[in-house]
C-alpha cells in the first residue's frame, strides 16, 4: 500500500487505517508526510478531507436515531460508503442495518487489506487494469439515482458535479469536494425564490421520518 | 515520532468531525429549511465525488476508461438492472476499454 512507500511503519500504517478510518484523508497525510511536510500541516490537510463526514453524520443522525450513548461508537463508521447506503433505504430498520453490515464490512476489509498491504502482498497486481477503480464511482451513482427524485435534488447534483470538477485543477485535495456542498443551499435559495416562499411545514417527500412520526 | 503526532493529530480531527455531525441536537434540526438542507447535503457531496472518482487524476481532468465504465452504469441503471450488474457493467466495460487501449 501507499503508506509502506512513505517510509511509515508497519505499526503506524495499520494505526492509520485503525484510527483515521477515512480512505482520503489517510492517503493525504501518507502523501504530505512523505512530501517531507510538517507533520501538523500533513494533519491539517487530512483534517480538511474528513470535514464532508460531519455534512453526512447531520443526516444520518436523523435517519439513523441512534440511542446518544451509541453515538460515539458509530460515529467512526461515518464515511462516504456508509452515508450512500443508509440513504438510500426506505425504512429506519433498513437504515440502521445498512449503515451496520456496510460499516463493519469495510472497517474490517479496510484494515485487513491495509494489513497485507503493508506487508508487501502484492498477489493481486495492477487492479486498474481490472477496471476495478470503476467500481466506486458506480457504486456511489448507483445508490444515489433513486436519491434523485426531483427537479431540486437533480439540480443540486448537476450543480456539485460542476463545482466539484470545476475546482479540482484549482483547490487543495478535499476543498473541491466541500465547495460542491454548496450546491444544497444554492439548490434551495432558488427553489424557495421560485415558489415564492418556502413552504414552511410541509413534510419531505418520501421521506419515513415523518412517516414514522405519524404512526 | 513526528509521524505518530501526525497519526494522532489525524485521527482526533477526524474522529471529532465525524461525532460532530452525529451529534448536534435533533431540535436544532427540526426547522424545514434545516432538514431539507441536511437531506440535500449528502447528495451534492456524493455526486461530486463520484464525478471526481471518474473524471480526476491528481489535481487533472482527464477522460479515461474510467468515464466509459461510468456511462455503462448509467445505462445499465436506466435498464432498472440489479445494483450487482451495475457494478459489473462499470467493472467490464473499464477493462475491456483498456484492453484494447483505451
Amino acid at each position: 500500500m501507499t503508506s509502506a512507500g512513505g517510509g511509515l511503519t508497519l505499526l503506524q500504517t495499520c494505526a492509520l487505517s485503525l484510527l483515521v478510518f477515512t480512505g482520503a484523508s489517510q492517503f493525504a497525510l501518507v502523501g504530505a508526510l512523505a512530501a517531507g511536510g510538517n507533520p501538523l500541516t500533513a494533519a491539517a490537510g487530512a483534517f480538511f478531507l474528513g470535514v464532508r463526514n460531519t455534512f453526512y453524520g447531520l443526516r444520518l443522525s436523523q435517519l439513523l436515531a441512534l440511542p446518544r450513548a451509541v453515538r460515539p461508537f458509530a460515529a467512526q463508521w461515518v464515511i462516504d460508503e456508509t452515508a450512500a447506503v443508509t440513504l438510500a433505504q426506505p425504512t429506519r430498520r433498513a437504515a440502521r442495518i445498512g449503515f451496520t453490515v456496510t460499516g463493519l464490512t469495510l472497517y474490517l476489509l479496510w484494515n485487513l487489506t491495509t494489513l497485507l498491504g503493508a506487508l508487501g502482498a502484492k498477489a493481486i497486481g495492477d487492479t486498474d487494469a481490472w477496471g476495478l477503480d470503476a467500481a466506486g464511482p458506480a457504486v456511489f451513482l448507483a445508490l444515489l439515482a433513486p436519491m434523485l427524485r426531483t427537479t431540486t435534488e437533480r439540480a443540486v447534483a448537476a450543480l456539485a458535479v460542476l463545482l466539484g470538477l470545476g475546482l479540482l485543477p484549482v483547490l487543495p485535495a478535499g476543498v473541491p469536494v466541500l465547495a460542491a456542498a454548496l450546491a444544497a443551499p444554492i439548490a434551495l435559495y432558488i427553489e424557495g425564490r421560485r415558489q415564492g416562499e418556502v413552504r414552511n411545514g410541509a413534510p419531505e417527500e418520501g421521506s419515513y421520518d415523518a412517516q414514522e412520526e405519524d404512526r | 515520532m513526528t509521524v505518530w503526532i501526525a497519526i494522532a493529530a489525524t485521527a482526533l480531527g477526524c474522529y471529532v468531525v465525524k461525532l460532530a455531525g452525529l451529534l448536534v441536537p435533533a431540535g436544532a434540526l427540526e426547522r424545514p429549511l434545516v432538514r431539507r438542507l441536511a437531506a440535500l447535503l449528502p447528495v451534492a457531496l456524493l455526486a461530486a465525488l463520484t464525478a471526481q472518482q471518474t473524471f480526476a487524476d491528481g489535481h487533472a481532468l482527464v477522460l479515461d476508461a474510467r468515464a466509459a465504465g461510468l456511462v455503462a452504469a448509467a445505462v445499465a441503471l436506466v435498464l432498472r438492472a440489479p445494483f450487482l450488474l451495475v457494478v459489473a457493467a462499470a467493472v467490464l466495460v473499464t477493462a475491456g476499454v483498456r484492453a484494447i487501449g483505451g
